[in-house]
């Protein structure tokens, strides 16, 4: 898995609950060391072990657990590339949706060892979707579910969302885009981030 | 992607050739319309963004538009002469975007001219610029995907670059660690056979100076090992306090030292800080209660300018000098001289040294 997965997941327990908390989560799950380098790979059972190991110390229902670390990876200020990397998907929420698609796609051309879950969008008609989201680890469906209300926020859409529980390694989102331009989104220029 | 938006019915409505310009507006979101006398007659949803306010519509086209290249062109009969070759532009008011472009005549219309442009390389300033969006751009324009390549990479290669500078420190603490004697902090044998390398490679005079500790063996057996290594430690501070900076002490095994001494230029230097060296070893050395008594004896090898000796030779000299120091009674220096090796009972390394 890559280290990038895993650093974020540090990296938001420590800026949600402590760095000690992080340090008693990587003891939990039998790291051998405690801090993630974003840029090395790490064995893929170590990602499923930090995240029951997060539950564990954190004492927190898994779902809700990943879906705070969907909104934070596309909200919190530190991760703002993130957030400016998935606008780059749309031009408002629903383009955006139809955008998650090439997701793994888009996060390959950036870095060619990032695999992330696939996701597939399936538009049923008169603002209606469902996000089918397969979960190598369970409970992705979460964090699409936390992006996706982040996202939202961000673009100033007003959205239903729901998690519709996991059958045969995949995890579906319902989404009902009430209205695209509810409220005034954040502001998303391409050029922004040259000085 | 959406397709470009607000252009007015009159826009969609207007032909000025063979294209509808509606249909250039979708397409070419960056094109402009020159009529025969060289003005401006329409521009695409994009650069009417950019141009908003400058009245650009009605005036000359290489009044608005420098062409650099091809060079020359002054007229607009010469730009109808650079039909499909790739232009290269730049808007005269500030901030003077550059631009490419191509021009081809519009069929059926008399005398215009289609000239589309595009960023090129400036992409990244234009967006920031003009502030464009996704919308600005066609929807089978790269143009997009492009920026989010750029952001996506300066973001990888930041957190590599942090990583990078992570593990460089990391690496020369550990090489810092492999050089240093861990009990004195002197360098160890690893890093003198380093140095000394690039001694002998290089063409500048130089010594090697062997230190052997006399009576070191008694202050472990009576004192006790504590005791040993503080001696081994005070004994190393002398050595670095009696030498200058560009020397280097190294502790090459239990109570032997050897300094690199480069740009000596004679042989009483050598005397001189040797004699420090032992006059100040040879003070007794308070441990606790007790006092720890030790001299110095020292084999000495100076490389003159030009010579280029082995470094095994060059070893097994000061280790002759040195022997000869043990054998003129201790707490002396002995400078090498091949006479030394004449000498039959001088010729064995004295114990405990290593040959070579």
């Amino acid at each position: 898995m890559h280290g990038l997965i895993n650093r974020s997941i540090q990296n938001f327990v420590t800026d949600s609950y402590g760095r000690q908390s992080w340090v008693d989560v990587a003891l939990n799950a039998r790291l051998g060391f405690i801090d993630f380098e974003g840029m090395l790979m790490y064995k893929t059972p170590l990602t499923p072990r930090i995240v029951d190991a997060m539950c564990a110390v954190l004492m927190r229902p898994r779902g809700d657990m990943l879906e705070d670390l969907g909104t934070y990876l596309v909200s919190h200020p530190r991760l703002e590339s993130v957030r400016r990397l998935l606008r780059f998907g749309g031009v408002d929420f629903e383009d955006f949706l139809h955008s998650l698609d090439d997701l793994p796609d888009r996060a390959r051309l950036a870095l060619p060892d990032l695999v992330l879950p696939s996701v597939e969008l399936h538009a049923e008609g008169e603002g209606h979707f469902n996000l089918i989201c397969e979960a190598s680890l369970v409970g992705y469906g979460h964090v699409m579910l936390g992006v996706l209300r982040a996202m939202a926020d961000d673009y100033g859409a007003l959205v239903v969302l729901e998690h519709c529980g996991h059958a045969q390694g995949v995890e579906t989102i319902t989404i009902k885009l009430v209205e695209t331009d509810f409220a005034e989104g954040r502001q998303f220029q391409l050029g922004a981030t040259i000085a | 992607m959406n397709a470009p938006s607000g252009s007015s019915l009159h826009h969609n409505k207007s032909r000025h050739g063979g294209l509808t310009s509606h249909v250039l507006d979708v397409l070419c979101p960056m094109h402009l319309i020159v009529d025969a006398e060289g003005d401006v007659i329409h521009l695409g949803p994009t650069l009417r963004k950019m141009f908003a306010g400058l009245g650009v519509v009605g005036e000359p086209f290489l009044e608005t538009f420098d062409l650099q290249r091809p060079r020359g062109v002054t007229a607009i009969t010469d730009l109808r002469l650079a039909e499909g070759t790739k232009l290269h532009l730049v808007v005269r008011q500030p901030p003077q975007t550059a631009l490419k472009g191509v021009v081809v005549p519009m069929d059926g219309a008399a005398g215009n001219l289609v000239v589309n442009l595009s960023f090129g390389i400036s992409i990244m300033d234009g967006v920031r610029d003009f502030a464009l969006s996704n919308a600005d751009f066609a929807a089978t324009d790269l143009a997009i995907e492009m920026l989010y390549l750029m952001e996506a990479k300066s973001a990888a290669m930041e957190a590599s670059r942090k990583l990078n500078l992570r593990l460089q420190g990391a690496k020369t603490l550990a090489e810092e660690a492999a050089m240093t004697d861990t009990l004195t902090g002197l360098k160890n044998r690893r890093a003198m056979d380093q140095i000394l390398t690039v001694l002998v490679e290089g063409r500048t005079p130089f010594a090697v100076m062997h230190i052997d500790l006399d009576f070191f063996k008694a202050v472990n057996d009576t004192l006790g090992h504590a005791a040993g290594d503080h001696v081994l430690q005070v004994a190393a501070g002398i050595m670095i306090e009696e030498t200058r900076e560009s020397d280097v002490v190294a502790r090459v095994g239990g109570d032997e030292f050897t300094i690199l001494l480069p740009n000596v230029s004679n042989e009483d230097t050598l005397r001189r800080v040797g004699q420090r060296i032992i006059d100040r070893l040879c003070e007794p050395i308070p441990f606790g209660e007790a006092v720890c008594r030790v001299s110095a004896s020292i084999g000495t090898v100076w490389i003159e300018h030009g010579e280029r000796p082995s470094i095994p030779d060059l070893l097994e000299n000061a280790d002759v000098a040195l022997y000869a120091s043990k054998h003129a009674g201790r707490a002396c220096q002995t400078l090498y001289t091949p006479e030394l090796r004449s000498k039959p009972h001088l010729r064995q390394p004295p114990p405990g040294r290593r040959g070579g």
